[in-house]
């Protein structure tokens, strides 16, 4: 006995879930196992398609006329700019109000924490007032008790790097922030809950409280950004009561983790995953597999009949006809390292890489360092290819940051990738298991 | 002519801050100069071993007495820099039982306290130890920081009057016939207190007497004045441990062999290590191997170690010498004793002494040698205060204790921010501003680092050494941003944005030698959050060339437009 489903999707990231989506448009059974929480709640949220050529070039206006000159192997040549397009639709779809940034293929430069400034195709609503591209001069807001933003300093930072407007930034005391290491979430449940808080004048409201706070920071700027910790599960209300409070425009700048952008997209996503009726079982990582009793398919390569969830230590088999693996990369843990080899833990499909460790990395901390393109290669079908280049399984695909040939920190494609991968794998995988 | 100070000592290491120290409390008006920050060279890149004495208990019984005496006087003076431990010198059924005897033996002629511990017994000590292990000598092993030492020997100093100049490069001897009486020094903007001097100006510091306590580079400095010291530097490996897999110090009890020794420190255990000559202290391979060795041979002793998550590795170089002739062919057979070089004697140059060899145990001991000569040079008669002054933070712990509950902040936190600060914790901790936690790795809160910066100025690498923020798992991925963050508005953004890069890069360079496992994942992790989150990578305001920001995305000016651009997909 085993649990039956079309399409099985190891990992629960944005690849994973796309993948899941993608398939689940074909009249088919689709289920996502995913191992834990995903990486996304480390990521900013934003949705980046290409921001620099492998050579460094950028950042890059375009990011859709520079994906055709991409090097063989890299996943975007794999699977060819139209499938990005067609993806990146897909998930403005999924994405509706949430998301801006769908109204032109330029890339819009986003300030982040640091003061720098990124190229991003997408972007949260809840970013779309701050963009760097959009010349009104700015406030920036810190708090005192959270370290990770420095306000005066990223204004400064932005100044620095050219931004066509005046930026200047404020350090101000959080209203109803007690502790001097409160999580994060509790500022986004504060506002969330407009909560009752004291303050120097009487007991007030979170938001108002903020509000009040903030008022008297302005001088003519149209528009003040916050770290982004404006509520979790109201952020639009959070965001737009403050604005009408402040009378100006009120936006987020993104943050490292843990990151409320990152899990306001996880929740989208997995929101969409329940709509779509895809079943999703979290917390259970997949540990084994086990070949076809045949063993090859037509064509020669091995099929896999079943792969072995480890639930609480109770091995489940879970069989589905096809399957697709987006189970990260390093971070993830769907590419995993010892101190002789690189491996995928799962499969065991190969991952080319030199076999000296000491070659794996290069002296400057940014330099081209070889782990960061550590993953699959695989054919035009996503199907993870041996080290003689024939696809490992015929009925497995990858997608996401388990694929290798590329750099996704540098050239700022980590959520492009994911997205237009995971959208094809899923796309093939229900089509073929809808046969 | 009037001199710019009467003794200049050159090197900012363990011992010439201990000089420093110790000429200063004499009433000495002193100048230290360091090209880097304290602690670059050897003190900084050694395991944090406090000696018993017990590894020299056979080859060197002399240096082996001296340095439980040591031991002690530093658990007296420098509570706050030293973590009494104890250490196992640990026997495996292949290491010979003759040598052990010998060790036990030894260390009872040193004066060292030792007591043998059957196999099972070393194993209730050490959980970790392999099965196998036959039997160990308990000594009165200790971890050392030698951060926390030399910074605290310096303000000490500096409190008696004495200049500490960091990022002074010296780079000529001023010699007059055959005296030398100065230097030269090149001050740099570096990472250092850029409120020092102007970089790159010179500067002459003239002196009556100059100590040369540049360790293994101290045959450099004596070229400088065409003396030769035949400094023998050697270099050696450590590896840093993700936890304690052990909470003694553990020796493997054979008669001398690389990798042999794991020292807790801190939340870390330090494996070491290797001893190779080399022929330049700044240029030397790293090479994995050495790493490897080095965690499978002490895996004999603890197998856990073969599997265990690594941090980083580093390399340090050890400052050897022996008297010409003696011709020893391996390094490790050279004596670990110091040597003071009197060129006056030696050489027929005089104002200068040089000192070389010699361990970070007995530094105290060493400086006290090294001013009693400096002294008698000088016609001082001032006696040595040094093995009975506790250095500044060591006092008043119990007041402290009582005192850490009112300043808010959660015990381990609490706890650990007191033994880095000793009895300065009330003065660096009360304060009515928010204090939030900045690096979560070892709980160092923004109080302290700002305590560390109003003393090592933008120098992110100082104020990391005198806080341990950026030292735990994630290597600074976390944290190094917020650590720069709390620069400003001290330091302009174009001064802390150099300030982090150059702390970011070295942090990378020893992670670069753990990276498998879980800390290549998370130097993945690291190398995402800032070249993928925060573009650090490719920062706009640090490249070439301005970017065109009207070329891009310059957002909908209202919501009916966004409703119009979907709707006509």
């Amino acid at each position: 006995m085993a649990i039956e489903d079309d399409v099985l999707v190891i990992g629960g990231g944005l690849a994973g879930t796309t993948a899941a989506l993608a398939a689940a448009q074909r009249d088919v059974q689709v289920r996502l196992v995913s191992a834990k929480q995903s990486t996304l709640r480390h990521a900013s949220g934003l949705i980046d398609v290409l921001g620099y050529t492998p050579d460094g070039d950028g950042p890059l206006v375009d990011p859709f006329a520079a994906l055709e000159e991409l090097p063989d192997g890299h996943p975007y040549e794999r699977v060819g700019g139209e499938a990005v397009r067609e993806a990146l639709a897909f998930f403005d779809g999924v994405a509706g109000e949430a998301y801006a940034g769908s109204h032109t293929d330029a890339n819009a430069l986003v300030p982040t924490h640091g003061g720098t400034v990124k190229p991003t195709a997408r972007y949260p609503v809840a970013t779309a007032a701050g963009l760097a591209s959009d010349d009104r001069d700015t406030v920036l807001v810190g708090f005192e008790t959270l370290p990770d933003f420095e306000a005066p300093l990223a204004a400064s930072h932005l100044e620095a790097a050219g931004a066509p407007f005046a930026a200047r930034g404020v350090t101000v005391r959080f209203p109803g922030i007690v502790r001097d290491d409160a999580k994060i979430t509790r500022y986004a449940h504060l506002l969330d809950r407009d909560e009752a808080v004291a303050t120097a004048t009487g007991e007030s409201t979170a938001r108002e409280a903020l509000a009040e706070t903030v008022r008297g920071h302005l001088e003519d700027e149209t528009r003040v950004g916050f770290p982004a910790i404006l509520g979790d599960d109201h952020a639009d209300e959070v965001r737009a009561d403050l604005a009408d409070r402040l009378g100006v425009d009120v936006f987020e700048v993104p943050m490292g983790p843990p990151s409320l952008p990152g899990m306001r997209l996880e929740d989208m996503l997995y929101d969409a995953l329940e709509d779509a009726g895809v079943r999703v079982t979290t917390g259970v990582p997949v540990v084994d597999y086990e070949s076809a009793v045949d063993g090859t398919d037509a064509d020669g390569s091995e099929r896999i009949d079943r792969v072995v969830v480890d639930r609480n230590g109770a091995d489940v088999p879970h069989r589905a006809d096809q399957y697709v693996l987006a189970t990260g990369g390093l971070v993830g843990k769907g590419v995993e390292s010892e101190r002789q080899r690189v491996f995928e833990p799962i499969f065991d499909c190969h991952v080319p890489h030199p076999t000296d460790r000491y070659d794996w990395f290069v002296d400057d901390v940014f330099g081209e360092h070889p782990y960061a393109q550590f993953g699959l290669p695989v054919d035009r079908e996503l199907r993870p290819l041996d080290a003689d280049d024939e696809p490992e399984f015929s009925n497995l695909r990858a997608a996401g940051a388990v694929l290798g040939g590329y750099d996704f920190a540098a050239e700022k494609s980590g959520s492009g990738v994911s997205l237009a991968t995971g959208y094809v794998a899923g796309q093939r995988a229900g089509t073929e298991a809808g046969r | 002519m009037a001199r710019d100070t009467e003794v200049l000592v050159l090197g900012g290491g363990s011992t010439g801050c201990g000089i420093v120290r110790d000429l200063a409390m004499r009433g000495l008006d002193v100048t230290l100069v360091e090209r880097g920050t304290l602690t670059d060279g050897t003190t900084g890149r050694m395991h944090g071993l406090l000696h018993s004495g017990g590894r020299y208990a056979v080859s060197d019984q002399a240096s082996a007495t001296e340095c439980i005496e040591e031991n002690e006087i530093l658990r007296e003076i420098a509570g706050h820099c030293v973590e009494p431990t104890g250490g196992l010198f640990v026997q495996r059924p292949e290491d010979s039982d003759d040598y052990f005897q010998e060790k036990l033996e030894g260390c009872r002629e040193c004066g060292i306290p030792a007591r043998v511990l059957s196999g099972r017994e070393a194993r209730e000590v050490e959980p970790h130890l392999a099965g196998d292990v036959k039997r160990a000598i308990e000594v009165p092993d200790g971890a050392v920081d030698p951060f926390r030492l030399c910074v605290a020997n310096a303000i000490d100093a500096e409190n008696h009057g004495a200049r500490v100049e960091t990022h002074a490069e010296v780079i000529d001897l001023l010699r007059d016939g055959d005296e030398i009486y100065g230097v030269e020094v090149r001050h740099d903007s570096g990472p250092g207190k850029r409120t020092h001097e102007t970089p790159g100006t010179t500067e002459e510091i003239t002196a009556d007497y100059v100590v040369n306590a540049t360790g293994a580079w101290a045959g450099q400095i004596g070229a400088m004045a065409d003396l030769e010291v035949e400094v023998r530097p050697s270099k050696g490996v450590m590896t840093i441990m993700n936890v304690r897999q052990v909470d003694t110090v553990i020796n493997r009890c054979r008669p001398k062999g690389d990798a042999d020794i794991v020292v807790p420190h801190e939340t870390t255990a330090i494996l070491g290590t290797t001893d190779e000559e080399v022929s330049d202290p700044d240029d030397y391979p790293e090479e994995g191997w050495e790493v490897d060795q080095m965690i499978d041979t002490l895996s004999e002793l603890v197998p856990i170690l073969s599997e265990a998550r690594t941090i980083r590795s580093f390399w340090g170089v050890r400052p050897l010498y022996e008297p010409p002739g003696t011709g020893t062919q391996d390094p490790t057979d050279i004596t670990r004793d110091f040597f003071l070089l009197d060129h006056a004697d030696r050489d027929g140059v005089s104002g200068m002494a040089s000192i070389v060899g010699g361990k970070l145990t007995t530094y105290r001991a060493m400086a006290e040698e090294i001013s009693d000569h400096v002294c008698e040079k000088l016609g001082v008669t001032a006696a040595c205060a040094t093995a009975d002054e506790p250095l500044p933070g060591s006092e008043n712990i119990e007041t402290l204790e009582a005192g850490m509950d009112d300043f808010g902040l959660r015990s381990p936190v609490a706890r650990r921010s007191k033994q880095r600060l000793g009895s300065r914790a009330s003065e660096v901790l009360e304060t009515d501003d928010a204090n939030p936690v900045i690096c979560q790795c070892e709980g160092v809160t923004r109080a302290e680092i700002q305590d560390a910066i109003s003393q090592s100025g933008s120098d992110l690498n100082a104020v990391r050494i005198r806080t341990r923020a950026s030292m735990g798992n994630c290597q600074g991925g976390f944290c190094c941003q917020n650590m720069a963050n709390e620069l400003h508005p001290t330091y302009d953004e174009e001064t802390v944005r150099a300030s982090l890069d150059e702390l970011f890069q070295e942090r990378w360079k020893g992670e670069r030698h753990a990276l498998w496992g879980e800390q290549l994942s998370q130097a993945m992790l690291n190398y995402a959050l800032h070249a993928t989150t925060m573009n650090r990578d490719r920062d706009p305001a640090s490249a070439a060339g301005d970017v065109d920001f009207t070329a891009f995305d310059g957002g909908q000016s209202s919501g009916e437009e966004a409703e119009t651009a979907r709707g006509g997909r």
